[in-house]
């Protein structure tokens, strides 16, 4: 970046951060233009990337098959008008099908029938095996634990409460895993600020 | 009888300015990256299995990389893609970079010229970057019939016939290996389609939050490694020896694990001083001092 963009960021993340202290104008005002200049970026991306190659070109050459995703595009629309709302639904119905059409054989196969085989494979040899006995428990009392169709009492219950041991770990790992994320997001800041902007430590 | 008064350290310590501990926590992300004392990183057997599958690819094979991710997680995936492409360049790997995030291009120029200018490649003879795709779950499954009619042209709109290094690569069964970086449920499109669909070898990087949502991929063998966070892209840059942010942020990220940890320990050890949570004791936020 240069000088001017160096110092514009770094200008709007200390606004940023001025919330930390409390709300004030200067946070406010960099939200705002935050929001506004990505909804319009985004716009303008969405226009020259979608709008005018997809319809605008192909119409002014002669091809007039994008006129359908179009009209289809525009019903959509009509939910913002009451007597249209039933023609915008075919619009949604059309998407909700091609969507459902791709999405859920894809799930099925790499999220449920890819996942369940490796869940049943056998043993791994040697001290690997203690890898897919636990495997095994977290899954067969996860899926205790969310059967509700048995009361969670006796063998049934605890068998479930292992199964919320098994959850409880799994959070954990996760949340210690967000925590270093956001730390990240933090350390990239003060690295800018540092290094991009002050250049108190060296180019990288 | 009077309830027994709760140590005044402890209550002081809960009504600690929160304010203390942004900057305590400043304080530990400074100090480090202005006074490094490199800690030691150790490549966990994620990130190796990751670094393995790209080092074992022979000199000249093609890698399709679509890096998905915009500013709000840089942090993470900017220094995890320069340390890919790097590795790729020096194995004289042909990496096709594509992107599905309209706010991408911008980023994935910058870590293309960072990584190309440092193993000296050019574009369009040793990479391709085709730019950015409105469509997410439809593009990557349009990528298995036809790559020119998703992109007829690169990011700089040269059409890609005009490309020497595009002749006959078209789809999925053109590239040994799939690389998807991604921060959001792209990386599920890739695994559902790509990986599992078309049986492409995939490598996944994401950002610290997903991680541990894909392990069971990794299991199953439908990924082949998982690069999770900046601690992933820093693990990466050690195996290849180079020194990016990642790794230069790994003291910082040591050093406010240890303060949160602390923190946290404090913050209990005080709490059990005051009474607890039950009613009567002087601890836990709900005083509504909205601090």
């Amino acid at each position: 970046m240069s000088g001017i963009e160096t110092w514009i960021a770094a200008a709007l993340t200390l606004c940023v951060f001025s919330f930390l202290y409390r709300d004030n104008p200067l946070y406010r005002f960099a939200e705002h233009l935050f929001v506004g200049s990505a909804a319009g970026y985004l716009l303008a991306v969405q226009f020259q990337n979608v709008i005018k190659p997809n319809v605008i070109q192909k119409i002014a050459g002669g091809d007039f098959l994008p006129f359908i995703p179009l009209a289809m595009g525009i019903l959509v629309l009509g939910r913002l008008w009451d007597k249209a709302t039933p023609a915008s639904r075919w619009a949604i119905a059309f998407y909700v099908g091609i969507y459902s059409g791709i999405a859920i054989p894809a799930y099925l196969q790499a999220q449920i029938f890819a996942q369940l085989a490796d869940a049943v494979k056998p043993f791994e040899p040697g001290w690997h095996a203690i890898n897919s006995v636990l495997v095994l428990l977290g899954f067969l009392s996860v899926v205790t634990y969310f059967f509700f169709s048995a009361p969670h009492r006796g063998a049934n219950g605890a068998v479930a409460r292992v199964g919320i041991w098994f959850l409880m770990v799994a959070f954990g790992a996760s949340f210690g895993y967000t925590v270093m994320a956001r730390a990240s997001l933090l350390i990239d800041r003060v690295l800018f600020l540092l290094r991009d902007a002050l250049h108190v430590l060296p180019a990288a | 009888m009077a309830a027994k008064r709760p140590s005044g350290w402890a209550v002081r310590l809960m009504a600690l300015d929160r304010r203390v501990i942004f900057v305590l926590i400043f304080l530990a992300t400074a100090l480090p990256l202005l006074f490094p004392v490199n800690l030691p990183i150790t490549a966990s057997p994620r990130v190796k299995a990751a670094f393995d599958t790209v080092d074992r690819l022979p000199a000249g094979t093609y890698v399709l990389m679509s890096l998905d991710y915009e500013p709000d997680i840089k942090a993470e995936l900017q220094p995890m893609s320069i340390a890919v492409l790097r590795h790729c360049f020096r194995k004289g790997l042909k990496p096709i970079v594509l992107t599905l995030y309209p706010a991408a291009p911008g980023l994935i120029e910058r870590a293309l010229a960072i990584a190309s200018e440092a193993e000296g490649k050019k574009r369009n003879e040793d990479f391709v970057f085709l730019g950015y795709k409105s469509g997410s779950q439809s593009v990557i499954l349009g990528l298995g019939e036809s790559i020119r009619t998703m992109f007829p042209r690169d990011f700089w709109g040269t059409p890609l016939d005009d490309i020497p290094m595009m002749k006959g690569k078209n789809s999925y069964a053109d590239f040994p290996l799939v690389i998807n970086l991604s921060g959001s449920a792209i990386a599920d499109y890739y695994i559902r389609i790509a990986a599992t669909r078309y049986q492409r070898p995939m490598v996944l990087g994401a950002t610290a939050v997903m991680a541990t949502d894909y392990y069971p991929y990794l299991s199953s063998k439908q990924i082949l490694g998982l690069i999770g966070g900046m601690k992933g892209a820093a693990e990466y840059e050690r195996l290849m020896d180079i020194t990016g942010d990642a790794r230069r942020g790994m003291d910082a990220q040591s050093l406010i694990h240890v303060t949160i940890a602390l923190l946290v320990i404090l913050g209990n050890v005080a709490l059990f001083f005051t009474g607890g949570l039950k009613p009567g004791g002087s601890g836990g936020a709900r005083e509504g001092t909205g601090r």
